[in-house]
């Protein structure tokens, strides 16, 4: 089935996570782009401390779907509920309280260009956190820069950085809020094999140091093998395989296997 | 036709949305400041040349006319009506429209492409609150400052040519200038230079907001936001003239 070895390693499920305790739950989830229908009833639960991979080729709709859990897209129907709140029926006041529980990697890093990485780190916390004082947030975010391992950057402009470097910077950006949920939108998207190792690692890091839970979206097969204690297959809006990476690819879906084939990788 | 109703309603719902967000609290005081530095700071050199020029030519262009009929000393007052009730409003809208409101445009909409508006959503703020409404507000408060402040610059310009070719004073050529100035073509002055802000702020918000179609979409939101508020305030211009003419002259 496969082609080529990337010297991958398979993560193996973390002892931490409470299947008891679902902190993200979809339930029948459809959303359709006038007549192209994304999802089509998707059913999703995370568990605490639980990292959860979404496998699917480009366009499949896996951005589509951590969009809807971070309640930045509706859903045409169904329902999600994050850390036991219904995002539907929350009003401005607590989408926002619920979203400084969220932290959101983009595909891009989306740091804001105007700033410099200080002022990028500092703008959740600031509008977060309004009675911080200044050593305080000058600590939070020697802190994450030091957790993402680049804290010289501290004075320098988004557009100084490489794509590696924005990509950390980016999920600085998210841990200064120590939030619960992270997720990941194509975290080694563009990267060289090596950085993408890195920015694997650091989700691992980031899993164990945070205790966070994550949705992390990939077409990537060494990050879903390294960063995924579940893997999820998503093809034509339905969720087609899941479980552990070699349960998702022990199979003879034509969908699963032609993916598989295209990413250049062994199951072992 | 659709897609143009559609347009006009998609305009509608961000004006509602503009003015409901301006004045439900949390406010953004300090983006606010940043913008009126931007907008009006940033924006004082080109005012001040363009003003000085303005002032200055025109009455070059009109001391020629004026002379036929031996009525120079008529200038002051003709260059006062002339920049304060048309050539300092419309001057300084057109050159924010250009400066200011491709910057927002472009701004907004590479913020948009790059998905930068949605990670400021998912940092519990309000994108719309902190990126537009403080533009809008810096552009309608800050234009009619720049307006007044060209007015001012532009007589300058026209006393600059007056004095060179009549030796009248500083004192007397503003006396003179400011006999045919009344308190509505001041009250004027500011509101339609509020408009045009108002205008400028707007289209900018509005392009670069709704920007689609990753880069390409930026340099239109830049392009649009520019011609759509050019436009705009030609036809606010003429409107707002109608109006001042028929029920306060």
């Amino acid at each position: 089935m496969a082609a080529a070895t990337q010297g991958n390693t398979n993560k193996q499920p973390h002892p931490g996570i409470d299947r008891n305790n679902a902190v993200i739950a979809l339930r029948g989830v459809r959303k359709a782009f006038g007549p192209m229908e994304v999802l089509k009833g998707v059913d999703l639960d995370v568990y605490k401390s639980e990292n959860v991979v979404v496998l699917g080729r480009s366009g499949s709709g896996k951005s589509v779907l951590i969009k809807i859990i971070a309640g930045l897209l509706r859903p045409d129907e169904g329902t999600v509920k994050v850390l036991g709140s219904e995002i539907d029926s929350l009003g401005t006041r607590a989408l926002q309280d619920l979203r400084s529980k969220i932290g959101f990697s983009f595909q891009n890093s989306a740091l804001y260009d105007g700033m410099n990485i200080r002022a990028n780190l500092e703008f959740p916390l600031v509008r977060n956190k309004r009675s911080l004082t200044r050593k305080e947030i000058d600590d939070a975010v020697a802190q994450v820069l030091d957790d993402v391992g680049l804290s010289q950057t501290i004075n320098q402009m988004p557009s100084e950085l490489s794509g590696g470097q924005k990509k950390r910077i980016g999920i600085a950006r998210t841990l200064i809020l120590h939030p619960e949920i992270m997720l990941y939108d194509e975290p080694t998207a563009g990267l060289d094999p090596v950085t993408s190792e890195e920015i694997n690692d650091l989700i691992n890091e980031v899993q164990e140091s945070y205790k966070t839970s994550a949705v992390i979206i990939t077409h990537d097969l060494t990050c879903a093998k390294s960063t995924g204690d579940r893997v999820i297959m998503l093809a034509e809006g339905n969720f087609i395989r899941q479980g552990s990476f070699e349960e998702v690819f022990d199979s003879d879906d034509p969908r699963v296997q032609h993916f598989y084939n295209y990413n250049f990788i062994t199951k072992t | 036709m659709k897609a143009f109703f559609l347009l006009i309603y998609e305009i509608y719902q961000f004006m509602v949305r503009f003015f409901k967000e301006a004045f439900i609290p949390p406010y953004e005081y300090k983006e606010v400041l940043n913008q009126f530095f931007e907008v009006g700071i940033r924006s004082l050199a080109i005012i001040s040349l363009t003003g000085f020029i303005t002032g200055l030519v025109f009455t070059k262009q009109s001391r020629s006319s004026l002379a036929e009929f031996g009525a120079t000393s008529w200038l002051p007052s003709l260059m006062a009506i002339a920049i304060v009730r048309a050539l300092a409003p419309l001057v300084t809208a057109l050159i924010i429209a250009g400066k200011v409101g491709s910057n927002i445009g472009a701004e907004l909409g590479s913020m948009k492409v790059t998905e930068q508006i949605e990670a400021m959503e998912v940092s519990s703020t309000n994108p719309f609150k902190f990126l537009v409404v403080s533009r809008i507000l810096a552009t309608t408060c800050i234009v009619p400052v720049l307006a007044t402040y060209m007015a001012l610059i532009g007589m300058l310009g026209a006393f600059v040519n007056v004095y060179n070719n009549e030796q009248t004073s500083f004192t007397s050529f503003f006396q003179q200038a400011f006999v045919r100035i009344t308190f509505v073509d001041i009250a004027v002055l500011i509101v339609k230079s509020a408009v045009y802000g108002f205008t400028i702020g707007f289209a900018g918000c509005f392009n670069g907001y709704n920007a689609d179609h990753g880069t390409v979409g930026v340099g239109r939101a830049a392009n649009k936001a520019v011609v759509v508020s050019m436009f705009l305030i030609f036809v606010e211009e003429m409107l707002i003239v109608t109006l001042v003419n028929n029920y306060l002259r």
